[in-house]
This record gives structure tokens, sequence and C-alpha cells, in this order.
């Protein structure tokens, strides 16, 4: 599904990722974990297509195309979805127009026809019951006026509409509550399925609690400097990143 | 940063053609270039005017003789030389029309490729359309239909011919011959425009509107529109423009005076697309319009306009506020890109007790464009307990355009209530990655944002021309962001 080949990013002439390699096959749910400034973000926003972010080197294949050939709207048409740590406001543009238009945009390169009113419809209703979500956020301006919670259901919301082929949560835990917490991941988990892979970015353990994950990697310095089972992420949160810095040095 | 894409599309767009930038050929009755009293006489001749309104013409030619092209706009342009115009043209026709088969067939297929296909608005739309092409109204649709109710709907030279007791009394009541320079010429040379009165107690069942076009090379359009809602009435009133693309600067400059009587209410709204120039600052026509409405007791008049043609706009849509409890509302977009400069706002002049005025103006500025709110909100000594509210929002696509908000307040009562809001930005990069990311592209994604920017806006227009605006303010912005 993914497979990143020693990639080299910088922003603004600062080197993030230094030769990051990981391979994701389809149905896998990978987390990468790692302390401040370790590029997790940079990775994700890399990966989505960002421009601000310099590629100077490696490679990455996603489903037997090129990524990095591929501007931001083609890779998210391709089945690339980024669930974004902080969802932007768009005022005046309905929640429920601006999904449309992104369903239609994912149709058009699969050479369909744009989507049918009442089809639409009924995906929205379907879809939005994963994540709670109530007619009156469908309704609303996108994320203008959603609380953190309601931002990150909606992220959830639109990923179960686009029905990617890879979702990247990027800190979808972060500024959650418990319930809200517990709604989302049961969102994201009804969405587990042998075709779909994941790669979810946290700072915290807790996250993996309700999102049990395939592997589990830990980015240091722009680099994955170890990678393991569900129980390395137990490890983590028992010893802190420290401990594995003190091991590379070591 | 620049997208790519976006580059692209910038460069698509520039040299993309202006969509409405077609010429008509059809004869066309012109009178020589220049300005003087012998070409006003001319006019009124030709038009079989009664002698008050040549008069009328004749003084206000002299008046504007004496007067000077306003110099405080925030606007760069090279001034136009009035004796190089044709102050008439008009479509030549053998006789006098009895239905639109008889229509010359040239302008019918102008009319089709506007998109106003007379027997379409009927059928579809029930829209009364008025068609006036290089100041001379060509045809009038749904008179019958409006006549029962009593609604007066023709061009202004049919007005003055059969309701001239109408036409004396309100014409120039609103905006007086010497109000300013461009009044003052149009008053002198106007050739046509849309006449529009409803009686008492009548609530106009379905749109009226009037569709201008520039289309002789050389020539100006001069056109003069009157609206008279009288008591208790009601009226939504329509206005699109159009012009053949010319490397020439061509000048447009109107008036439009609205009345409203005590009770009444009059929803005036604009979507001005006159040809704006190409990407260099060649061309476009130079739109200086004057357009007042005077609320009387417990009247509303409301305003809407989508600016986005024109090489240079300059256009401030203002109500006085005459009668108590009366209500005047202003809602505008204002789209520059290239080198297009507006200049707009409006004045709200508040007199009678208890009147409220609400402002919305929107400005989109890019490409190397510049965008001016000028607004007045003016509350006399004699306007107890007045109220306004003003917000001025200006969205900035490029960092080479700019936008500019001149609002000046005065308040003459101690018991007004006067509220301004303003606001600038510049359009969001994150907002469109997050569109880019969901899979909508950059084109599409600018115009989300742009819509929802004027959405407030947009939502004051009648549904048939919100999407006509909607998709005019993508087309004047695509790929506009750098």
């Amino acid at each position: 599904m993914l497979k990143i080949n020693a990639l080299k990013a910088s922003v603004e002439e600062a080197s993030i990722l230094k030769g990051l390699s990981l391979t994701i096959n389809p149905g896998e749910v990978h987390a990468i974990m790692g302390p401040n400034g370790s590029g997790k973000s940079t990775l994700a926003s890399v990966l989505a297509g960002r421009e601000e972010y310099e590629i100077e080197g490696g490679s990455v294949d996603f489903d037997g195309a090129d990524l990095l050939d591929m501007d931001a709207t083609e890779r998210a048409r391709a089945g690339l979805f980024l669930a974004f740590q902080y969802p932007v406001e768009i005022p005046g543009v309905s929640n429920i127009n601006f999904i449309r238009a992104a369903v239609n945009g994912k149709r058009e390169h699969e050479g369909l026809e744009p989507i049918k009113g009442k089809a639409f419809l009924d995906m929205v209703k379907e879809k939005a019951q994963l994540v709670e979500l109530d007619g009156r956020l469908r309704n609303r301006s996108v994320n203008e006026g959603f609380s953190g919670g309601e931002k990150k259901r909606n992220e959830i919301f639109q990923m179960a509409m686009l029905e990617p082929k890879l979702a990247i949560l990027d800190e979808t835990d972060s500024g959650l509550d418990i319930d809200a917490l517990r709604i989302v991941s049961d969102g994201v988990n009804a969405m587990r399925s042998p075709e779909r892979s994941f790669l979810v970015i946290t700072h915290y353990q807790r996250l993996l609690d309700y999102i049990v994950p395939d592997f589990v990697h830990v980015l240091v310095d722009g680099r994955i400097v170890r990678s393991g089972g569900k129980e390395l992420a137990l490890e983590l949160e028992d010893k802190g990143y420290d401990w594995i810095k003190e091991d590379i040095v070591a | 940063m620049a997208y790519d894409g976006k580059d692209k599309v910038l460069e698509e767009v520039t040299g993309k053609s202006y969509e409405f930038g077609f010429t008509t050929e059809i004869e066309s009755d012109k009178a020589p270039a220049g300005l003087s009293e012998d070409i006003i006489r001319l006019i009124s001749a030709k038009k079989e005017e009664p002698e008050w309104l040549l008069q009328w013409r004749l003084e206000a030619f002299a008046m504007w003789q004496t007067m000077q092209e306003p110099n405080w706009p925030h606007l760069n342009y090279e001034k136009p030389d009035y004796q190089a115009i044709s102050y008439y043209a008009a479509p030549k026709q053998k006789k006098q029309l009895n239905s639109m088969d008889e229509v010359d067939p040239e302008l019918r297929r102008t009319m089709d490729k506007l998109g106003i296909s007379l027997e379409e608005q009927k059928r579809l739309s029930g829209v009364a359309v008025d068609f006036v092409m290089d100041s001379v109204s060509v045809a009038t649709s749904f008179k019958d239909k409006l006549a029962e109710l009593g609604i007066i709907f023709c061009s202004m030279s049919q007005a003055v011919k059969e309701h001239p007791e109408l036409v004396r009394k309100h014409l120039g009541t609103v905006v007086p011959t010497r109000d300013n320079f461009f009044s003052a010429l149009n008053s002198a040379v106007f050739t046509d425009g849309s006449f529009c009165y409803i009686p008492k107690g009548v609530r106009c069942p379905m749109e009226l509107s009037t569709y201008f076009r520039i289309n002789e090379s050389g020539t100006g359009q001069f056109e003069r529109t009157l609206v008279v809602a009288d008591e208790g009435s009601y009226v939504s009133y329509l206005e699109g423009c159009t012009a053949p693309q010319r490397d020439e600067n061509q000048l447009h400059a109107a008036v439009v005076e609205l009345v409203a009587l005590d009770e009444a209410e009059i929803k005036y709204s604009t979507v001005q697309n006159w040809y704006p120039g190409d990407e260099n600052g060649k061309g476009g026509v130079y739109n200086f319009v004057t357009k007042r409405g005077i609320c009387h007791r417990r009247s509303k008049i409301s305003w809407t306009q989508v600016e986005t043609g024109s090489a240079v706009t300059w256009k401030y849509p203002s109500c006085i506020l005459k009668g108590d409890h009366s209500v005047g509302e202003f809602y505008s977009v204002a789209v520059t890109n290239n080198a297009q400069q507006a200049d707009t706002g409006t004045k709200m002049i508040h007199l009678g007790k208890n009147t409220h005025s609400t402002i919305v103006s929107k400005g989109i500025s890019a490409g190397n464009s510049h965008n001016s709110y000028r607004g007045l909100v003016q509350i006399m000594p004699s306007a107890a307990n007045a109220r306004n509210f003003s917000q001025c929002d200006s969205l900035l696509m490029t960092d080479t355009s700019g936008a500019h908000t001149f609002p000046y307040v005065e308040v003459k009562n101690p018991t007004a209530q006067v509220e301004h809001e303003a606001t600038t930005s510049k359009i969001g990069e994150d907002q469109i990655f997050y569109c880019l990311q969901r899979g909508i592209d950059a084109e599409q994604a600018i115009s989300l944002i742009v819509n929802g920017y004027a959405k407030e806006v947009l939502n004051q227009l009648p549904m048939e021309f919100a999407v006509e605006a909607q998709k005019l303010l993508s087309i004047s912005l695509e790929g506009s962001v750098g």
C-alpha cells in the first residue's frame, strides 16, 4: 500500500526527515510515536503533499504509483486521506456542500458521474451515525464554531465519506476528552478492513488503547529508531522517550 | 508560496477571453462624436421629446460645463475625452415593432448569446425583461401582464411619451442634475433606460429586469432608470450588464433613482459584468454611476450589488432615509482582478426618526488590482434614535493587490447608535490545502472559499440571479491566488 524509502525532507532549509523508511501493507494499522519535534507531523504533511516542504531524497510508492510525483488533489483522489491535527474553518461553506465537492472530485477521478442527491443524502446519514455527527453540524459552515471534539468527529466523518485506501490520523486524540476519544476511535475501528490501511500519529499511548495498532514505530530526529508490536507503546508510556534516546546513543 | 496547479490556472485565466466580448453586426444610427447644444437638440428630437425635457437637458449641459471631474476617488485612470464620444447610437430599426418576432434577427442572436432569450425568460423564470443596447431600449417583455395590475414597466423614452406627468414629477428629484459631474452629464445626454411604476398597495408578482449592453464602438452608455414604488407597494428589480471586448475604454455614466413612498419596499439588485479590460489594463469600461433612493415613512430600500467587471468602477448606491422608521440596506461584493480598480460603497443619510441602515461590504482583490470601500453614514440632527450597522471585509488574493477602506461617519444626534466592523484578510493557504487534501482542485477550492466569504451578500439576491453571480465570482477569480 505505502512504501517509504529513505525519505528526506526539509522546511525553510531545516532538515526534518532524515532518511525515513516505512512499509505499510493493506489492512495494517501502524502507529508512529515520538517526542515533540521528531518530525511526526512533517511526515503527515509531506505524504499529503503540502508544498512548503522540500523533498531532498528518497521515494514513496503509493499503491503502485509514485506519490511524490502527484499533487495534493491527485493524492487525495487516489485514496490518501489526512485527518488534520487542527481542522481548518471555512466560513460560509456548508459542511455538506464541502463534502459533496470532495466526493464528486473523487468520483470524477474514477470516471463516475457526480453523485445523485438522494444517494448522497443516504450516504451522509449512514456515515454521520458512525461518529454521532448530528444534522446541525452537517449544515453548519465547515468547522466554524465547532468544539475541538466536534472538529475531530467531522474529520472522521469526512474520512468515512471518502473511503480512502490509506488514512493518516495526525494527533487525532489531541484536545479530546474521554467520551469524544471513544466516539472517534469507534468510528475509526468501524472502518478497519483488509483493504484499508491506517497510519496513526500520536503523542500518547492512550489512543492506542482504543485503536489497537499492528505495529508501533518510534520516530526520533527524523528517523524511525525502533519498531515493534503494540507492547512497544506501553513500554514507551512506562519509560518515556529518553530511554530510547539513550539507547540510540549507547 | 504558490501551488504549481494554481500558477497554471493563472496563465490560463490571463489568457482567457471575456466571455461576453462579442460584438453584434447591427446597423446603427449613430450621432457624430462630440457634445454640444446641437447634439443635445438632436438627441431630444430623435426621441420626439417634449420641450420641458429638452430645456431640462440644456440646463444640465450648461451646468456640466462648469463642473470638474472628481479627483477624490482612489482611482488612477486617463480622463475620457468627452468630445471624442458619440452620445447617441441606436440599433437601426425600420418600423415600430408589434411583437418580439419582428425584432432584428442579429439582435435576437445577441440576446440569445447573453442567455436572455426572451421567450425562454418568459417561460422559465417569469422575469420581465427590458433590454437596453447602446442606450436605447429594444424590447420589453411581459408588459401586458404587468399592465393588468397597473404596473408600468417600459423604456424611459416610452415613459416620457406615455406617462409624462409621472416622469416629470420624479425625474431628478433623488439625484439632482447638479449632484455631480457624471449625473449632470447623464442628465444632458441620457438616451434611454428603464422606467417602472408600481401603484399603491400592489406587490409586483415577478422580478423586473433590465439588461444593459454597450455594443457600438466609440459610444458611451448613459441610461437613466427611475423606479417609483407608490404607497404600500413592493418591487424587486434586477439589472445585468455586459459589453464587447474592445481595446478602447468605453464610458458608462448612468443614473438610477428610486422613490419609495410611504410603506413601500424596493429591492434593487445588480450583477455588473462590464468588460474589465485585458490583463495589462488595456480597454475596459469606465463605470461612473450615480444610484440613489429616497425612503419615505416606513419604507425600505435595499441595494444588492455584485461588481465583477469594469476597468474602473465609481459607484455608491445610497439611501436618503427621509421618512420616520424607514430602512436602508446595502449589500455589496466587489471583485477586482488584474489591473481593475474599484472605488465603491454607499451613503446612508438619516433624516427621519428611528431610521435604520445596514451596510455589508465584501471586497475581493486579486492580481494587481485595487479595491476601495468608501462609505458615509450621516445622522442628521432630526434623526432621533437612528441606527446603523456597517461591516466592511476585505479579502486579498495576492501580495500585489490592495484593499482600502474609507468609512466616514457623521453623527449630529446624540441618540444615534452606529457600529462599524472591518476586517482584512489574505485568502488562507491552510483553507486551500484543506480543500486540496479532500480531493477538491485548486480552482474549485478558491471558488468555494470566496463564495463562502461572500455568502451573506449573495443570499440577498433573488435565486436565479444568485446562481449567475456565484458563477461570475468563480470566473472572475479563476487561478487568481499567488
